[in-house]
């Protein structure tokens, strides 16, 4: 789910051109020749050339990257190359491994200027601290809940995916963990740690009758939902933004009342960085509202975590309008699973698509 | 390098010659050794990796220890649905080969008999030709022409403006028709491969003797073109009930079989040991469907001789 977020993004940051405007923000006395080296997605964000000229212009900092494919892979690369990286991209399902581990800082927020505007849910949350400490400063999010077609009545509870009303008009996503935590929040259990998981299987068998497709891509979903196969799913905030303004689809994106699915990435800084301060200065310039507004208009860009940024965006803009921030109070963030969970996870969803399939 | 493969052994007799005689084992090793050499590599020892992989309790990451088990062998105990699962798979599977086979018998057999020359190449080319397309390409347009209001449901309104849809994407035989699509190619030629080897002379000599159009089919052509037809069906079957591709995009809803399954493991799961444990147990029911059918092959085999 992650990479194809990312390859989406990626794709979209290939075709757009730099604008080279150098952007006001909090200037910097300019240091002599200094440089970061970044670990992130590639075409996540913090590579825009645009966005590392304005920034190198203001700070004198330079800035270079190194890429990850799957999140094992960051752990490794932090692991075996200390010293080498100054910023890290951590999903919030990961940082406390990174924090317990050893392989992250804490975060002094005194050098983090643009923190203020962050959201206080994503600043504070659980995942991301230790022991007390914050360990990442939140950079954007996004949430995976219901899309309807526009117009319909909009539902108020996840309970809308075994309605008789959509017989046979509903995609689910095919994947467990998501499955699994729609399947808890319907049962009031923690999605994140469901005690009695038969309770969850019931739950989505009930939605059997009303199943039609389980996607699996955003490419996938688009064909389907251009030839009315659905009329509600289970689906990406990030996605439904680009579905109705690339491919002119007529989506709503609604968050029930049990909450959104959350996820949320945070820049953070590896132990031993060889210039932590300079990479606090490049995570003040990511999550600065002016950067923001120009990744997110003119390449497209997840929900940010800093609230001024967020409003910032024209009123009229469609990631503001799905991102609201409201949503950020019921929202459950994806937590780390233990393998024996996952497994527990992928085994129930199994049994749950085989049931859809007999 | 090929170049030197065949040219080595080649030399060998002009050694002898020599006075130098290499033992002819030698000769036959060196001759064997590239095809067994790439088997060894490219089939055995990913093969063997699997197997141990399928023995251990979690997919190996990290600096997690590694500890062996034979609990993912238990999985069609432990999780009863997955023999359902298999069942639906091995059904597809047997409508897919004998939808496969009595379309390809026949196709090959009017390549064979009825065509000469230029016509018979250009269609040999033709039932090529999907092979040189994407598979996914072909999977997805079928669900173009499959889906309702596809075009599949517009020609059919087009004759009858009333009738209901008759589109029957995401359905059993959707996926069924998406893998016959597929592997029909591999049946007309192995099929076409024994047809076309067969006598002329055979044929007349059964006509001669009065024999109708369907005795000859069954008591002639369709033996002596068993093998062609064997081998198609294993190169159908066996794809086939791996295949994931064609359930999860044709079956939508209906479209569990073992191959989604088992590539869930890899892809979504990470769960590596149960993915390969189902392969290989997989593997165990195929091969015992097709030590049971070999033995009646052969006993029917003999019948005719």
């Amino acid at each position: 789910m992650k990479i194809t977020r990312r390859q989406t993004l990626g794709l979209l940051g290939a075709g757009a051109f730099a604008a080279t405007a150098p952007l006001p923000f909090a200037m910097r006395p300019a240091r002599a020749a200094t440089k970061i080296t970044v670990l992130n997605w590639q075409g996540y964000g913090t590579d825009e050339k645009w966005a590392l000229e304005a920034f190198q212009k203001a700070t004198g900092i330079e800035v270079v990257h190194d890429y990850f494919s799957s999140e094992p892979e960051m752990l490794t690369k932090l692991r075996t190359n200390p010293g080498a990286y100054d910023v890290v991209l951590i999903n919030s399902a990961r940082t406390q491994q990174a924090a317990s581990e050893g392989l992250i800082e804490p975060i002094d927020f005194s050098k983090v200027a643009n923190s203020a505007g962050l959201s206080p849910e994503l600043r504070d949350h659980p995942n991301i601290k230790f022991e007390d400490k914050t360990y990442g400063v939140a950079w954007v999010w996004g949430i995976t809940s219901l899309a309807i077609t526009e117009g319909s009545a909009k539902p108020d509870s996840y309970a809308a995916l075994a309605d008789p009303a959509h017989k046979n008009k509903v995609a689910l996503f095919d994947d467990a963990v998501t499955s699994v935590a729609i399947g808890a929040l319907l049962t009031g259990q923690d999605m994140n740690n469901p005690s009695d998981l038969d309770a969850v299987k019931e739950k989505l068998k009930g939605f059997k009758d009303n199943v039609k497709l389980l996607w699996s891509s955003e490419d996938q979903w688009n064909k389907s939902f251009a030839a009315k196969e659905f009329d509600l799913s289970v689906y990406w905030s990030g996605a439904a933004v680009r579905s109705k303004r690339n491919s002119n689809l007529p989506v709503e994106f609604v968050v029930p009342k049990e909450g959104g699915i959350g996820w949320l990435d945070n820049l953070c800084i590896p132990v031993g960085a060889p210039n932590a301060d300079a990479g606090l200065a490049f995570i003040n310039y990511m999550i600065d509202p002016d950067f923001y507004v120009e990744w997110a208009t003119k390449i497209g860009a997840p929900a940010s975590a800093n609230a001024a940024a967020m409003e910032k965006l024209p009123a009229d803009d469609l990631n503001r309008k799905i991102h609201d921030p409201s949503y950020l109070k019921t929202m459950t963030i994806q937590s780390a699973l233990p393998d024996d969970r996952r497994e527990a996870f992928n085994n129930l969803w199994q049994e749950v698509k085989a049931f859809y399939a007999g | 390098m090929p170049a030197d493969a065949i040219i080595r052994p080649a030399a060998s007799p002009s050694g002898a010659a020599a006075g130098h005689r290499l033992p002819s084992w030698f000769a036959t090793a060196a001759l064997l050794m590239p095809t067994y050499g790439w088997l060894l590599i490219a089939v055995f020892l990913p093969l063997c990796t699997m197997l141990v992989f399928s023995f251990m309790n979690a997919t190996p990451m990290g600096r997690a220890p590694i500890v062996f088990t034979l609990k993912h062998y238990k999985a069609f105990i432990t999780q009863p649905y997955l023999v359902g699962i298999a069942w639906d798979s091995l059904v597809i599977g047997f409508w897919t080969t004998f939808l496969c086979a009595v379309l390809g018998f026949f196709a090959a057999l009017a390549l064979a008999r009825a065509t000469i020359g230029r016509a018979r190449e250009t269609l040999l080319i033709l039932i090529l030709l999907p092979f040189w397309t994407n598979g996914l390409v072909r999977v997805f347009s079928w669900t173009m022409v499959l889906r309702e209001g596809g075009f599949l449901d517009t020609l059919w309104h087009a004759l009858l403006p009333e009738a209901g849809s008759i589109g029957f994407l995401y359905t059993r035989p959707a996926i069924v028709l998406g893998l016959v699509h597929g592997y029909l190619p591999y049946m007309i030629l192995t099929c076409y491969i024994a047809l076309v080897t067969i006598d002329d002379a055979i044929i007349e000599a059964a006509q001669s003797l009065g024999a109708r159009w369907w005795t000859i089919l069954t008591r002639v052509l369709v033996p002596l073109a068993l093998p062609g037809l064997t081998t198609g069906a294993i190169l159908t079957f066996v794809p086939v009930i791996g295949s994931f591709m064609e359930p999860r995009i044709l079956g939508g809803r209906v479209g569990v079989t073992m191959g989604t399954v088992i590539e869930d493991q890899f892809t979504q799961a990470f769960n590596w040991p149960l993915g390969a444990a189902l392969s290989f147990t997989m593997l165990a029911v195929i091969l015992a469907i097709f030590a049971t059918f070999s033995g009646v092959l052969r006993r029917n085999a003999g019948g005719v001789a």
